[in-house]
């Protein structure tokens, strides 16, 4: 594949102006010089009002998602890299083959161009390494103070085979549930990236497209009932939405959920609960039992899954509850939280 | 975890549980005052291993279920203000005050700011000049060297656009005036480990020996609960009350005296309004005469004298947090825990907080 890169120098001092978003001649060189040089395709190039695209003979899936993270950098990644992610994984955790992305900038008067031209690199990287295509695009530009430097918007497009079913209607009672990696990282990351006079951490995110992961479980023949990416509400959220929505019961064992020793840390320092904390390249998937072993085997095979383990189970004891069984054996129900995680007092 | 995960051991937390149901005979009424204690004791389910005869009270150690509501409107009256950064614990942010929260504040487009450390607000006052900058200084005396440290840094360093919002509360005034409230029985207490650090445990000799209880400092790892509890049902059982230490690895006798002079410097014993209790006199600290032009209700004087209360919602007379915070009942006998009142629209104190006794039992609910 074609290496991308960005051909034209960036002038360090450029700053994005209101005009950038006027639809005249500003847009256009921004579109030429910066966006498009890094992520040129057959579909993308002509720049038409929309692209067009195969016909389907899978099933098309479709999702999209917005992204407002604060640093716009933070240890691991960028939210360039995080509107890739985040949108690809969407897709993968239906069993579909991301294929097509669309890229929508709102950006904030006064940003460096230098700032947008490292993010549309870093999105050019991702979207090459999880083998999807930007095929269509907008840029608008507010005025300063009306946004946060970058926001950005990717919709996917994806296909999967038609007889696929995965989702939350498959989950059976007996089915395990496997995460893929150690848990809390990213929302630690960036907590460190937003305050770094306040706590120096070496934890670094875990953000990864998981498609290729999906894909080589599909192809390993397991049965996938559900996957489920975690992220803002971590893994307790994933399983309590899972459990609603299937009307099971999401048994966990809390000893056995894989936790970093540095984000275990953190978390017990500023009073966070690592099971609420964000991911953003990790994901649930229940199958059933008889899968459990060559799905580990594959996990095994994927640098950023070779953590992953059994957590729990799926049960029809108390259906619609998730609940976590500690190292003593009480087990307590897992809820939803009012908000965010805020640091305690003392 | 080294330093944590030797006292979280299940095999020596069933061993520390054989050990207590193994010597306790009778029933026994134990507080422990500390919030946090409270969260881990939830948390880690030790109220459901224990014997049925050890009746865990939980205490009013929660800072920020405390600070009463009007400090809350205060601190929202000048953050509302033009040019003005009030900083705060992030847990302070989500507890409502008469009409809103800090949080709710922030959205109408205060500048409310998450610290990690008080000295950082001097900092931001260093750095923002142009902007009065305020530090919500809340807590017990765990927090309070953190803040008496900010408020001596901005005065030796002639930071003039810094104030602090006082509200800070003692835990020994608070265990006098629960033990001498005579219609509640409590056998016996587990300090709070951290607030010993910094006072150390002399301070309670007195305490044990006027109402004739076992006060036993108490860390906040399941196993240490578990010693402190040990150590105080062995008191009970043989009818002692002395002055015990459990958490032996962080406290002192005499606790940390460059924090205590520091306290000494800066604050001056006050009366002091607990959210759901009440005024208990001597059981805060205020800023004293060397330090007062650091008082934000001082600077802000003329915002907070137009202070309209009038809006305030009427507390729900069912609300049972003052009697959740005495120890008199438990979280779930109060009629409108899990019902009407939840951590997401919170109608006490102790729901509002996180640490919170009442937000402790609905987030660990056993299954």
């Amino acid at each position: 594949m074609k290496q991308f890169s960005c051909p034209v120098e960036i002038d360090s001092n450029q700053i994005i102006t209101l005009a950038h978003g006027s639809g005249g001649r500003l847009t256009r060189q921004l579109i030429e010089d910066v966006i498009k040089p890094a992520l040129a395709n057959v579909r993308l190039d002509p720049l038409e009002d929309a692209a067009i695209l195969q016909q389907f003979e899978q099933t098309a899936v479709m999702t999209t998602d917005s992204y407002v993270i604060s640093p716009i950098q933070f240890p691991g990644g960028d939210i360039g890299k995080l509107a890739i992610c985040g949108t690809v994984n969407d897709l993968a955790m239906m069993g579909a083959t991301p294929l097509y992305l669309s890229l929508g900038f709102i950006l904030e008067e006064g940003l460096h161009i230098a700032e947008l031209a490292a993010v549309v690199q870093s999105i050019s990287q991702t979207a090459q390494a999880a083998g999807v295509a930007i095929v269509t695009g907008d840029t608008k530009v507010v005025e300063k103070g009306k946004g946060d430097k970058i926001f950005i918007n990717t919709s996917g497009i994806g296909a999967r085979e038609n007889t696929c079913k995965i989702g939350t209607a498959e989950i059976r009672s007996g089915d395990k549930v496997i995460v893929s990696g150690d848990i809390g990282r990213h929302g630690v990351a960036v907590m460190a990236a937003r305050d770094p006079q306040a706590f120096d951490t070496p934890v670094i995110s875990d953000i990864a497209c998981l498609n290729h992961v999906v894909t080589a479980l599909i192809e390993e023949g397991i049965a996938i009932h559900c996957m489920r990416d975690l992220t803002r509400g971590g893994l307790a959220t994933a399983c309590i939405e899972l459990a609603q929505s299937s009307a099971l019961q999401f048994d966990l064992g809390e000893t056995t959920i894989p936790v970093e020793e540095a984000v275990q840390s953190v978390c017990d320092v500023l009073g966070l609960d690592p099971l609420y904390i964000a991911n953003e390249g990790r994901f649930v998937l229940i199958i059933p039992e008889t899968c459990v072993e060559r799905a580990l085997a594959v996990f095994a095979r994927f640098d950023n899954c070779k953590a992953a383990k059994v957590i729990g189970e799926v049960t029809e004891d108390k259906p619609g509850w998730a609940t976590l069984r500690n190292a003593y054996g009480v087990s307590r129900k897992l809820d939803l939280l009012a908000g965010d995680q805020l640091p305690r007092i003392c | 975890m080294k330093y944590v995960d030797e006292f979280r051991d299940a095999a020596a937390v069933r061993h520390a549980i054989d050990t207590i149901a193994g010597i306790a005979t009778r029933p026994w009424n134990i507080m422990e005052i500390c919030g946090g204690q409270t969260h881990s004791i939830m948390r880690h389910g030790l109220h459901e291993l224990l014997p049925d005869n050890i009746h865990l009270l939980h205490g009013p150690g929660c800072p920020v279920c405390v600070t009463p509501a009007e400090k809350i409107d205060q601190a929202i009256a000048i953050a509302m203000q033009e040019n003005t950064v009030l900083c705060s614990y992030g847990d302070m942010l989500r507890v409502p005050g008469n009409n809103r929260s800090l949080l709710d504040c922030k959205a109408l487009g205060a500048d409310v700011r998450v610290i990690y450390s008080p000295t950082e607000a001097v900092d931001i006052a260093l750095s923002e000049p142009e902007k009065q900058i305020i530090l919500f200084a809340i807590g017990f005396e765990t927090t309070a060297p953190g803040n008496a440290a900010a408020i001596r840094k901005a005065k030796l360093q002639q930071v003039e656009n810094f104030s602090a919002l006082v509200c800070q509360v003692t835990v020994p005034a608070a265990i006098d005036a629960l033990l001498g409230n005579n219609d509640f029985e409590i056998d016996g207490f587990l300090a709070a480990g951290h607030v010993c650090t910094i006072m150390g445990f002399h301070q309670y000799y007195h305490l044990a020996e006027k109402y004739q209880v076992p006060i036993v400092i108490t860390g906040f790892e399941p196993l240490d609960i578990l010693a402190g509890i040990e150590k105080c049902v062995l008191q009970l059982e043989s009818g002692q009350h002395s002055v015990e230490n459990a958490y032996a690895r962080y406290v002192t006798e005499q606790g940390n005296q460059p924090a205590q002079d520091l306290l000494q410097e800066v604050f001056q014993l006050d009366d002091q309004t607990w959210r759901g209790i009440g005024v208990m006199p001597n059981s805060g600290l205020s800023l004293n005469k060397s330090y007062r032009y650091f008082d934000a209700e001082q600077r802000f004087s003329t915002v907070l004298g137009d202070l309209d209360l009038s809006m305030s919602k009427p507390v729900n007379e069912a609300c049972q947090s003052g009697l959740v915070l005495q120890g008199k009942i438990k979280p779930d006998e109060c009629p409108l825990f899990g019902k009407q009142c939840r951590p997401d629209k919170p109608l006490g104190a102790t729901m509002v907080s996180s640490e919170g006794a009442c937000a402790a039992y609905y987030r660990y609910a056993a299954s």
